[in-house]
């Protein structure tokens, strides 16, 4: 996989690796970048070696000071005893229909008003535009307090729904699509309306198959902030048997105490599926950030 | 650079086709606003209804007493006239802001550094710049796991390491400035990534040219640095640190995870008294309050990037 990861990286800003900023470097400054990159890589990731080895390690090996930087035995059970004691299958299941569920939503939802507020021209569209960009930076803390009663008297409480649903209205999303078709040209729409195609027909068979890379973006970000997050569905979820991953992983560290073994092999497992996304999709992570925020 | 989400975009409507000379009624005007609606409605309905209203309502539970259960009543700014009497409130805003002024600047000169390290052409270098930014996808949850386990007094690795040195241990979690520093390390660790993205991007933006002119005349890395590359970084560094500010003030999973605000009161940020105060208090009229006052905190420096990233852009 790491070929593959150093390839796709390697394109990011797609007209860098022709490209690069500033003069050309003598051998002895890149043989330090080198150098000082792969000391500070190697730093960087210990703490991820570090959790895979106390994966593999019972808590008798890992307290024997000091610990071997290498398994001495390696113990799998710490990947398969939790799933019979703890509920764990339940919280990847919850966590996967969450996180599915939140994409194809958010991604049909901002694909439509990401369109409307590009490129048609509707009552108080500036002003709605202005309002929805506004919450771009307020935190959940803010609003936590009235949303959580809201979501009572919906009846969505230990439900997926009480995560999804809230969660549709996040601005980042909406602004990361109008930013995408503001970049279709109008000449290509009105193309399309001399032919006869309707506003609707337009957006489906003109804009959407134009929209791949838009859509691959929201699907990684929604993804990857649905995975991880963690004070909503703490809030939301108070049944143990509705548990995302991060809520349950949390349960676990009060269960397990310094028992680390399982505690950290079920983080790790909990971490597979969000990798697995970062090591296809690399690119989108960076160019959704370039894109966006940053231009 | 620019933080385009906070610039409101005129240029992005459609061409102003209809509005020259009066107003005529555009052919199929209607029609397009109609299907305007149709495709916008959804995102209106789920931000009225899960952001409009829950901000709205935020003000007015701030007025009452309400414990989230039974009635609310009415008590004016007396939430807000004993949050100024509460000194947890105050510690809870000081840490805030101590945690913002230490791990924003970090956060700055490490993702700076990574990305000029990580800049030009060298072997690997995307797997380099993959590395760095793992810990960026990973939930806060794991990772202050993850953590927990290399802090732990006992059995953690970086005591070990302080023994083997011959220093002394660190009592990471009954220590408040060292529980401090443990939350800065672990979130400075998940933001490098990002903020060497950030940078990657604006050092696309320098220009070639003028590396190679002062190249040319003899200028050291250094020096291109200090006069070049830093000055005409500035809007990106302006944006990551407004950015960064912002996001310190919401940083919530590593802390509940690795040190439950404590010991005592020493990590608690606003947000997790906030939190605290609405769930576990259940003083949810409290907890409204100090979500206002989150509210208008990040919202000055909302208004600031917006002010002049635009000021910036009309000249």
């Amino acid at each position: 996989m790491s070929v593959a990861l150093t390839t796709v990286v390697g394109e990011l800003p797609p007209d860098e690796v022709a490209e690069t900023s500033g003069p050309r470097q003598p051998r002895r400054v890149l043989v330090t970048r080198v150098i000082v990159a792969t000391v500070l890589v190697v730093l960087f990731m210990f703490p991820i070696y570090w959790m895979l080895r106390t994966a593999v390690s019972t808590t008798d090996e890992m307290s024997n000071l000091p610990v071997p930087l290498w398994p001495q035995e390696w113990h799998w059970e710490n990947f398969t005893q939790p799933w019979q004691d703890y509920p764990f299958a339940r919280w990847l299941t919850n966590s996967v229909v969450i996180a599915t569920a939140s994409v194809i939503l958010t991604v049909a939802i901002n694909l439509g008003a990401g369109y409307a507020f590009a490129k048609l021209r509707f009552p108080f569209r500036n002003l709605l535009f202005l309002l929805i960009i506004s919450t771009l930076m307020v935190p959940v803390q803010v609003i936590m307090i009235p949303q959580f009663q809201i979501v009572i008297d919906l009846h969505m409480l230990n439900t997926p729904w009480a995560v999804v649903i809230p969660r549709l209205a996040e601005a980042f999303g909406l602004f990361m699509a109008r930013q995408f078709f503001l970049g279709v040209p109008d000449e290509l729409l009105e193309a399309a309306r001399v032919d006869g195609a309707g506003h609707f027909r337009t957006f489906w068979s003109i804009v959407l198959p134009l929209s791949r890379p838009l859509i691959a973006a929201l699907v990684i970000f929604t993804f990857m902030w649905r995975w991880n997050e963690f004070v909503w569905p703490l809030i939301v979820l108070t049944d143990s048997d509705s548990y995302t991953l991060p809520v349950g992983l949390q349960f676990l560290v009060q269960q397990f105490g310094s028992n680390f073994g399982p505690l950290l092999a079920m983080s790790f497992v909990s971490m597979i599926p969000m990798l697995l996304v970062f090591g296809v999709f690399q690119r989108y992570f960076v160019e959704g950030i370039a894109r966006t925020g940053i231009k | 650079m620019t933080l385009t989400a906070l610039t409101p975009d005129r240029s992005g409507t459609a061409p102003r086709r209809t509005r020259r000379g009066g107003r005529p009624a555009r052919v199929g005007a209607r029609a397009e606003s109609w299907a305007g609606l149709v495709l916008a409605s959804p995102a209106l309905v789920v931000f009225v209804i899960f952001m409009f209203v829950p901000l709205v309502l935020t003000f007015w539970y701030s007025l009452h007493s309400y414990r989230g259960f039974g009635s609310m009543k009415w008590i004016g700014f007396t939430n807000f006239t004993d949050i100024a009497k509460d000194p947890t409130f105050w510690s809870a805003l000081l840490n805030t802001v101590l945690f913002t002024a230490v791990s924003v600047p970090i956060g700055v000169v490490l993702g700076l550094g990574a990305a000029v390290l990580l800049d030009k052409i060298m072997p690997a270098r995307g797997l380099y710049r993959a590395l760095f930014y793992v810990p960026v996808v990973i939930s806060g949850v794991a990772a202050g796991i993850i953590f927990l386990r290399l802090f732990d007094p006992l059995l953690g690795i970086l005591n070990q390491l302080l023994v083997a040195l011959h220093l002394p241990e660190v009592d990471w979690q009954g220590n408040g400035s060292a529980a401090l520093v443990s939350i800065i390390v672990v979130t400075t660790w998940q933001g490098v990534g990002f903020g060497m993205v950030v940078y990657l991007a604006g050092l696309q933006g320098i220009p070639r040219e003028l590396l190679e002119a002062a190249s040319v005349d003899g200028a050291t890395g250094w020096v291109q640095f200090r006069r070049i590359t830093w000055p005409l970084l500035r809007p990106t560094t302006f944006f990551f640190v407004v950015y960064s500010i912002i996001v310190s003030f919401q940083v919530f999973d590593v802390v509940y995870v690795l040190t439950r605000g404590g010991p005592g009161t020493s990590t608690t940020f606003l947000v997790q008294y906030a939190y605290d105060q609405g769930f576990n208090q259940r003083r949810q009229g409290y907890a409204a309050a100090i979500g206002v006052i989150i509210y208008l905190i990040v919202l000055i420096f909302t208004v600031a990037q917006w002010r002049l990233t635009r000021e910036r852009d009309e000249t």
